[in-house]
């Protein structure tokens, strides 16, 4: 069973929504339907599974529905069909208290602009989902400096977020998120409002609290190079439907549509292929000229190696961790594996 | 025995239906029923109509020029009719009401007039001091504004006193009535639309009109003044804390929803502290608009520094009447000093723009 699994969900803006589904199920697309209704199209016939433990992207542009999509995840938004199973509950059976135990324990959020409660201390900030869960304040305090420490920012619990820089507020909005302990965390565009150093910074820093705590994460974000360095898996929505998923590889070597395309176009590909994705296994190799090999791990990326397969003018033996030879990589297949577009 | 039970729950359904579906349609039907039936009532109970309708209908001439004598909706007459019977069958809850308010009112009043003039002086000053979060300026300044409403004219202590009773019970009514009706219309766009019309209603009619009124309801005095006080100054603080709730940051009170607030957790946790300064801002408005009701208000007996104005203007004594119009100034200095700083600390903490100078 997957921890969260999205079936056929629609969401349409507007005053009378259940009147324009049925235009949009039978393939409306989200102009036409603007045009002749006035109602916005949110998303358009969604369903994606989601793996516990992993980290799945959800990428599109501004108004692609991203953020209409993660915020459906813990109802703060409705569909208007459609069904929402998180760990094989539907969310959409649960009651207003049902509903706010399961915010209280299921799930935790980071926002884009940090959402963070100005006239609360960040002690208070991190706090507030234990507050929430009704959890004593002495032990809530102690878990929360926990946290605060954990994202780097001891010293600093009693300021306001107001006295904290944007990176430093983010930082907050991410303790506060992990303070909870809950076992899915939305994140919404949370690092797209920080500048590309501090963003560098904090993706590491979710990389490794992620390889220890090994939650199931939401991340949405317009920034490929971010989806491609964050996800297990990425999602692609444009105009509401999901036009694509797959893993970071899959996304860039198979590009569903134009649309994919054209994100995918200018990415740095070294940085996110793998020796193992373009290889010829040992019994499809004949005739490679192996009197002058260089020796590269399947899991590389091609970037590592790249500098040394050029200036040597050889070809790639690719072996797995034990040593033993699974593929070979000719120097041409590499040049062209780094420009097919 | 079944049928024609089915079939009529199946007109009422349909009929629920067909209301449903044209609701404005039928809306509108309703108001223009309404208006046909008040020219009908209010042609039949003039007593200047023609002997006959039919004359109206050979005779234009009642097309031209002035208005017609007939065509007079008596609002009046039902209003009186209406006052009288309320009057009269509930006079004992006005009755109660007015013995309530006057009881408050002469507690308050007694505890400031007993108590000796420089100790007063220094409560005003200690609480300007902790509501500006210490600034000695302002403190400093209020103070001396405050010995000056006395050092004016020694009558002057008396009526400010009893001028600032009357305000401090009517803001207080204002602020236990406004503020809950301020998050209600921020919650609901519903209530918004109702109570919208009916605050304009409060700040555009003439105050008079409701004077008078309330003079016949609780008789001469300071209640009527309470009351008139509570419906001028109280559309500002309904309408300040409406706008101040809806102004918090939607994602702020989203993360709320998100970590699980319920819904009183997230009024009166987020919601209203970071309303707080707008709220502020309300009540400072809401006493200013008070003050400006003490002239008036003297005009049906109320005592305070407005009947100074008012005894002044009726001896043409110029002098008399401009020293109690400054001691009404120099009292709305100190309440706007105290009621504003103290937003204005509020606000300090909560604006992310600012940040602490040092």
């Amino acid at each position: 069973m997957s921890k969260i699994e999205i079936n056929n969900v629609y969401k349409i803006f507007g005053p009378k929504p259940h009147d324009v589904l049925e235009m949009v199920k039978s393939g409306s697309g989200k102009e036409e339907v603007l045009e002749k209704t006035g109602h916005t199209v949110g998303l358009d016939n969604v369903s994606l599974k989601i793996e516990e433990g992993e980290t799945f992207v959800c990428m599109g542009l501004s108004g692609s529905g991203k953020s209409t999509l993660i915020r459906h995840l813990n109802r703060l938004i409705d569909p208007t069909d459609g069904e929402i199973l998180v760990e094989g509950t539907n969310v959409m059976s649960l009651d207003t208290e049902k509903l706010i135990d399961f915010r209280r324990h299921k799930m935790s959020m980071v926002f884009q602009r940090f959402g963070l409660f100005p006239h609360k201390t960040v002690l208070q900030n991190v706090g507030y989902g234990l507050e929430m869960q009704g959890i004593e304040p002495e032990k809530r305090n102690s878990v929360s400096m926990e946290k605060i420490e954990a994202v780097g920012l001891s010293g600093f619990e009693n300021q306001f977020p107001s006295q904290l820089s944007g990176g430093m507020q983010q930082r907050v909005g991410l303790a506060r998120a992990l303070a909870t302990d809950t076992d899915i965390m939305l994140m919404d565009e949370a690092f797209s409002a920080l500048d590309p150093l501090i963003r560098s910074d904090m993706q590491k820093q979710l990389l490794d609290l992620q390889a220890q705590l090994k939650k199931t994460i939401v991340f949405i974000t317009h920034d490929l190079d971010e989806s491609l360095r964050l996800g297990d898996h990425i999602g692609i929505l444009n105009a509401g439907k999901l036009v694509q998923v797959g893993t970071p590889v899959d996304i860039i070597m198979n590009p569903a549509d134009d649309y994919v395309e054209a994100f995918v176009k200018d990415v740095n590909r070294a940085k996110v292929i793998k020796a193992k994705v373009i290889m010829k296994p040992v019994n499809e190799a004949n005739g490679i000229d192996k009197s002058n090999l260089i020796k590269v791990q399947e899991d590389q990326f091609i970037e590592e190696f790249l500098p040394q397969v050029v200036c040597t003018n050889s070809n790639c033996e690719v072996v797995d961790k034990q040593g033993n030879t699974k593929g070979y990589i000719t120097n041409k297949e590499l040049q062209h594996s780094l420009t097919k577009s | 025995m079944k049928e024609p039970f089915g079939a009529l729950s199946l007109t009422k359904v349909c009929t629920m239906e067909l209301l449903k579906k044209n609701k404005k349609i039928f809306f509108n039907i309703g108001l223009l029923v309404i208006f046909v039936w008040l020219l009908i009532t209010s042609y039949s109970q003039s007593k200047r109509k023609p002997d006959n309708v039919g004359e109206l209908l050979n005779d234009f001439s009642w097309l031209g020029g002035k208005w017609p004598k007939w065509l007079d909706l008596p609002l009046m007459k039902w209003i009186n009719a209406g006052f009288k019977a309320i009057n009269e069958k509930y006079g004992y809850i006005f009755e109660a009401i007015n013995n309530f308010l006057l009881y408050i009112l002469m507690l308050v009043k007694n505890f400031l007039i007993q108590a000796p003039w420089p100790l007063v002086i220094l409560g005003v000053v200690v609480l300007t001091y902790f509501a500006s979060g210490r600034k000695i300026g302002t403190t400093v300044f209020v103070g001396f504004c405050t010995f000056f409403i006395g050092f004016l004219h020694p009558v002057f202590w008396q009526k400010a006193i009893e001028t600032t009773a009357i305000m401090l019970i009517g803001i207080f009514l204002c602020v236990i009535a406004g503020i809950p009706l301020g998050i209600a219309m921020a919650r609901s766009v519903r209530t918004r639309n109702v109570v919208l019309p009916v605050l304009d209603l409060m700040q555009t009619i003439p105050s008079f009109c409701y004077l008078i009124p309330g003079i016949m309801l609780f008789g001469l005095g300071a209640v009527p003044a309470i009351i008139a006080t509570f419906i001028y100054a109280v559309p500002p603080l309904v309408r300040l804390t409406d706008l101040g709730i809806r102004l918090v940051d939607k994602e702020v009170i989203e993360a709320a929803d998100a970590f699980g607030a319920s819904k009183k957790q997230k009024l009166l946790g987020v919601q209203l502290p970071l309303a707080l300064p707008n709220i502020m801002q309300g009540i400072n408005q809401c006493t200013m608009m008070a003050l400006a009701m003490v002239v008036i208000a003297s005009m049906i007996g109320t005592r305070g520094l407005g009947d100074e104005v008012l005894l002044g203007l009726q001896q043409l004594n110029v002098g008399r009447a401009a020293e109690a119009g400054i001691a009404i100034v120099l009292l709305a200095i100190v309440l706007d000093r105290i009621t504003q700083s103290y937003g204005e600390t509020l606000q300090e903490r909560t604006s992310p723009a600012k940040k602490e100078k040092k």
